[in-house]
């Protein structure tokens, strides 16, 4: 936790850093459940990505905004209640805006409560920065984690599916590879997605 | 433990939660009409497609008694949506079929035609199965075809099927009441018959003595 400097000056850094450097999925392995789950297609990645960065960045204002006033003891507490007031909030937004994406997200809008991403956040970053940086740094980490999720559900819906958003890619021919959009293809993926940039990260140390 | 302490926990915990119970009324008053209005429009687009040829609805309870009412919110009973065509002719009948599939239950709205004493189309509306698997159910059309024509004559006594819908193996369909299975998805497929079946043997002996009184309320 130390890792977070007492500085309050909003740097690109303050924003990019969930994108690439501690990239809440691929760097910081957080939020697994949600990752594997719920990335079958890519508009549910989308979905699920965009609800988690909402929530992010709104319980990290509020958390930031109540900083100097929460006890240390009930802390968890607190974010846990301000984390799933925006759930909720999320979960009757969707459910007003589209029924189908709802649906197809089922269980897991109503899990972001324990996504540990969110509530990592509160405790490294909101609850020791001014609510600005807070967010701002929330933000970086709710799009890194939203492209993290496209990445999954792009290739995981155009292998298991043979389609990209729904719509068709391939002829009648192909034969989707139906493991992908099961359990395991989310594994394989995320495997093959670190690997990638494990690669990418050796290939510029000794380059 | 010092009592000021105490009091500040309980007054922040306290503050928060009132903070997130305003919010959350506020966000569910003003999602709410939305949301049932989505509800709504989902049913009525899956009654017009469920029953071939109607343009017109109208949703109908049956009470415990048996008599047909026409449906305000609220109210307790079995839900009945009829379907006219545009001479207002009554084409078929629709209602709801739920049965435990894979993980969760699958909740379908069927359609039934008087006049071939059979259920004419199905339409799953919420299923949270399997996506590649168990979601066939909704894509196949293999699958789907079984709903074109399946039987479901109501017995010679008025008080249940003449014959139990069932799902099959896959390709070994024989009577016009069986559902071939989807090979690969076989529970949910049976979850589908097991929605129709119960929902049929108890609704359609209670509809089929009220077609008259539906076909007079066309819209």
């Amino acid at each position: 936790m130390s890792l977070i400097k007492q500085d309050d000056r909003i740097t690109v850094d303050t924003f990019l850093e969930g994108i690439w450097r501690e990239n809440p999925v691929f760097v910081m392995m957080l939020g697994m459940c949600p990752v594997l789950a719920v990335t079958n297609s890519a508009i549910n990645a989308l979905a699920m990505g965009l609800a988690t960065a909402f929530v992010l960045v709104a319980s990290s204002l509020l958390v930031s905004l109540f900083r100097n006033l929460i006890p240390s003891e009930v802390r968890i507490a607190t974010y846990i209640v301000i984390i799933s007031t925006f759930v909720t909030i999320v979960d009757y937004t969707m459910q007003a805006l589209s029924q189908e994406v709802y649906n197809a997200l089922g269980a897991f809008i109503q899990l972001i409560v324990v996504n540990c991403i969110i509530l990592g956040r509160a405790e490294a970053c909101a609850s020791r920065n001014k609510p600005l940086k807070s967010m701002v740094n929330a933000a970086g980490m709710g799009l890194g984690f939203t492209l993290a999720l496209l990445c999954l559900g792009v290739v995981r819906e155009i292998l298991g599916s043979g389609s990209l958003f729904g719509l068709p890619l391939f002829s009648e021919q192909f034969q989707p590879w139906v493991v992908m959009v099961l359990p395991p293809g989310g594994f394989l993926v995320l495997g093959g997605w670190l690997l990638f940039f494990e690669w990418l990260k050796t290939r510029k140390q000794y380059a | 433990m010092s009592g000021r302490n105490s009091t500040a926990m309980i007054a922040t915990l306290g503050f928060v939660t009132a903070l997130s119970g305003f919010l959350i009324v506020t966000v569910f008053q003003a999602t709410k009409p939305a949301i049932e209005e989505n509800k709504r429009l989902a049913i009525q687009k899956t009654v017009l497609e469920v029953i071939k040829g109607a343009t017109a609805d109208k949703h109908f309870i049956i009470n415990e008694k048996g008599e047909l009412l026409e449906a305000v919110p609220g109210m307790k009973g079995i839900n009945v949506y009829a379907g006219y065509d545009a001479q207002g002719k009554l084409v078929g009948v629709a209602a709801e079929g739920s049965a435990q599939g894979y993980s969760g239950s699958v909740d379908t709205i069927y359609a039934y035609t008087p006049a071939c004493e059979c259920i004419t189309g199905i339409k799953v509306i919420k299923q949270t199965e399997t996506p590649g698997l168990g979601d066939k159910v909704i894509t196949d059309k293999h699958f789907v075809a079984n709903f074109d024509k399946l039987e479901a004559k109501v017995n010679a006594a008025g008080d249940a099927l003449a014959n139990a819908i069932v799902a099959v193996k896959h390709g070994a369909k024989q009577n016009p009441w069986e559902i071939d299975a989807i090979s690969g998805a076989t529970i949910s497929s049976k979850a589908i018959a097991k929605g129709l079946n119960n929902s049929a043997q108890d609704v359609l002996p209670k509809v089929v003595p009220l077609l008259p009184q539906i076909e007079g309320a066309q819209p």
